[in-house]
């Protein structure tokens, strides 16, 4: 008994969760799973807590706080009326939905009992425990989480403007849910003409560092599935030294690269674009390299918004702190100077993943963080930097990359959905499940 | 820290399919098992040539469920990766052929009356 015993019922539980999930057409990865819900009474108080950014991590955030505080005035700040599911902008840029899969509103997801003020933050002052919105107004505050996400530099490109994306064979996903419409347009031209397509990832810190790496696996599919794969020449630059920042996952990515005949370039930066000779130039060690494309993905470089950058909250020095990410306590998204900020999302200035998926945990440990805080305890929640990327491969294939800080690959179902592996149920996944889950947490749901 | 919260799947399948689909869904799965049930008593028993003519409606139920899944993912039979996928694919033939099976027979069962007695026949 014992040891055996205990294993096989863990097994049983674990083959009992995977037929749920499979008979759902489902297999949710850790994206389902939870730091579990908190069935304490809330706590009373009459705090101020002001959200900065409704977007993924500022609902979250809001809808938990509303949960587990009773009486607190919760403020969330976003000039933005339409909420924009990010992760879905790849399946709009592989034709697969329409740009409206993407778009929702803001105010199907705030709370009853949550403030919405549609203004934008100008600036944040942590001394004064308050922030001044884009009209001018003063909102002060007890606690502040800050959620503004990740600014889209495409500036920081010479010669790329957004206007230009679906012009002169460029295409970017990033940019909107349109664009990203557009991008489909001018890469599936591409892939009926043939010819040279680049494809790459900016220099900064970046959200969802597989997206890249996922445009470049579609288009390829793309010119297979109408016979032109042999009219094209796929290449792939980077301004880092690998793939990814994981070296299990980049060993795995060359590997299929070198198999789909994508070529890899490291040390490549893209620093400039000339539209009317579709040439792209690259900052390498050696110097500047130019390349003459017929069709470019482009990732620009980014940032944390103007109003975080010219905070004291950024990091004081290094790439972080120049590209303005704020200087946050990686195991529990806590400022590291003034105690009763937080950053979540894509703006904390933490290693890894910038992704809904490690929403899913900042948002809760910072929560449990500020109600302990509020009710006089202390939390002992901890982020693990888990991350998760359905890496697509292929339309219809996925790989189900999970991991933490430390470069561990973390499953969500060992033994049963292999990482690494191109598998249709991390796809099937991917296409249906995602989207669900997402907005689920965005209600403080899931 | 991590735990899988049952209601998580009912609340995701519910942002799926849009409330009211969902539980149309939910009472018809309660409605056929409970009409089901009601047909077993009023016949005393299973009509074994009604039950395999069904069984053979949900096999098309099954196959059909694979192919609804195929389609509302973009995908197909060339995107089976791994022995889970398998497993996916046979589990989705599973509840497509166990529905339609029972469906099948409690509906022919109620619309086309009771089994008829040994001694009838
Ligand atoms: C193409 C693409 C693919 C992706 N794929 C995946 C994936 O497969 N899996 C995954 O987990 N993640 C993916 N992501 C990443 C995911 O979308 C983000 O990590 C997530 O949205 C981060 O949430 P956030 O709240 O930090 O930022 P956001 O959701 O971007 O929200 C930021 C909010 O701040 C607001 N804001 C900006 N400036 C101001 C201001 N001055 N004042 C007030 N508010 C302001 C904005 O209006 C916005 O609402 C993808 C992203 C992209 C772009």
């Amino acid at each position: 008994m014992g040891e055996h015993a205990a294993r096989s019922a863990a097994d049983r539980r674990r083959f009992m969760k995977l037929m749920a999930a499979a008979v759902a057409g489902l297999g949710g990865g850790a994206f389902f799973y939870g730091p579990g819900r908190s069935s304490v009474a809330a706590v009373r108080t009459s705090a101020r807590i002001v959200i900065a950014g409704a977007g993924a991590a500022g609902l979250t955030a809001a809808s938990q706080l509303a949960d587990r505080l009773e009486g607190a005035s919760i403020t969330l700040i976003d000039p933005r009326e339409a909420h924009l599911y990010q992760p879905g902008f790849t399946l709009i840029a592989a034709g697969l939905k329409s740009p409206g899969y993407a778009v929702s509103t803001t105010a199907e997801y705030v709370r009853r009992g949550v403030d919405w003020v549609q203004e934008g933050v100008a600036e944040i002052d942590p001394d004064g425990n308050r922030v001044v919105t884009s009209s001018g107004r003063s909102i002060a505050y007890d606690y502040l989480i800050v959620a503004t996400g990740a600014e889209l530099n495409y500036q920081g490109i010479e010669g790329m403007d957004v206007s230009l994306i679906g012009q002169h064979g460029i295409g970017s996903v990033y940019a909107s849910p349109q664009a990203a419409r557009t991008t489909f347009e001018t890469m599936s031209a591409f892939a009926e003409r043939g010819g040279v397509g680049l494809f790459g990832r900016p220099a900064t810190e970046m959200k969802c560092a597989g997206a890249p790496l996922k445009y470049t696996f579609i288009t390829d599919d793309i010119l297979r599935r109408r016979g032109n794969r042999d009219k094209a020449e796929l290449h792939y630059l980077a301004p880092q030294g690998s793939l990814f920042s994981v070296p299990i996952v980049a060993e795995k990515v060359r590997m299929l690269y070198a198999d789909r005949g994508v070529e890899t370039h490291f040390q490549h930066n893209l620093t400039a674009i000339d539209p009317g000779r579709q040439r792209a130039t690259y900052a390498t060690p050696t110097g500047t390299v130019e390349m003459d494309y017929d069709y470019i993905t482009i990732v620009p470089p980014m940032r944390a918004i103007a109003a975080v950058r010219n905070s004291p909250l950024p990091w004081p020095t290094g790439p972080w702190g120049e590209q303005g990410w704020m200087e946050v306590d990686r195991d529990c998204m806590r400022h590291l100077r003034y105690p009763n900020v937080f950053g979540v999302g894509d703006v904390a200035g933490v290693p890894k993943g910038k992704t809904a998926a490690s929403v899913k945990w900042h948002v809760p440990v910072a929560v449990d963080h500020i109600v302990a805080d509020i009710g006089g305890t202390t939390s002992d929640a901890v982020f693990n930097g888990y991350t998760s990327c359905p890496l697509i491969t292929r339309i219809g294939r996925a790989m189900l990359i999970e991991f933490d800080y430390d470069d561990n690959l973390v499953q969500s179902f060992p033994g049963i959905v292999a990482p690494l592996e191109e598998l249709w149920v991390s796809w099937v996944m991917k296409e249906t499940a995602l989207k669900p889950t997402y907005l689920a947490m965005l209600r403080g749901q899931a | 820290m991590q735990e899988l919260d049952p209601t998580v799947f009912v609340i995701v399948f519910i942002e799926m399919l849009g409330p009211a689909l969902f539980w149309l869904l939910v009472a018809g799965i309660i409605v056929t098992t409970l009409a089901f049930f009601w047909v077993l008593i009023r016949d005393r028993g299973l009509y074994s040539k009604r039950f395999v003519r069904s069984e053979i409606i949900g096999l098309f139920g099954g196959a059909f469920a694979i192919g609804f899944m195929q389609y509302i993912t973009n995908s197909g039979f060339r995107d089976i990766g791994g022995p889970i996928d398998w497993v996916l694919v046979i589990a989705i033939f599973a509840a497509g052929a166990i529905g339609t099976t029972l469906l099948a027979y409690t509906v022919w069962s109620v619309v086309g009356g009771r089994k008829p007695e040994p001694d009838a026949a």
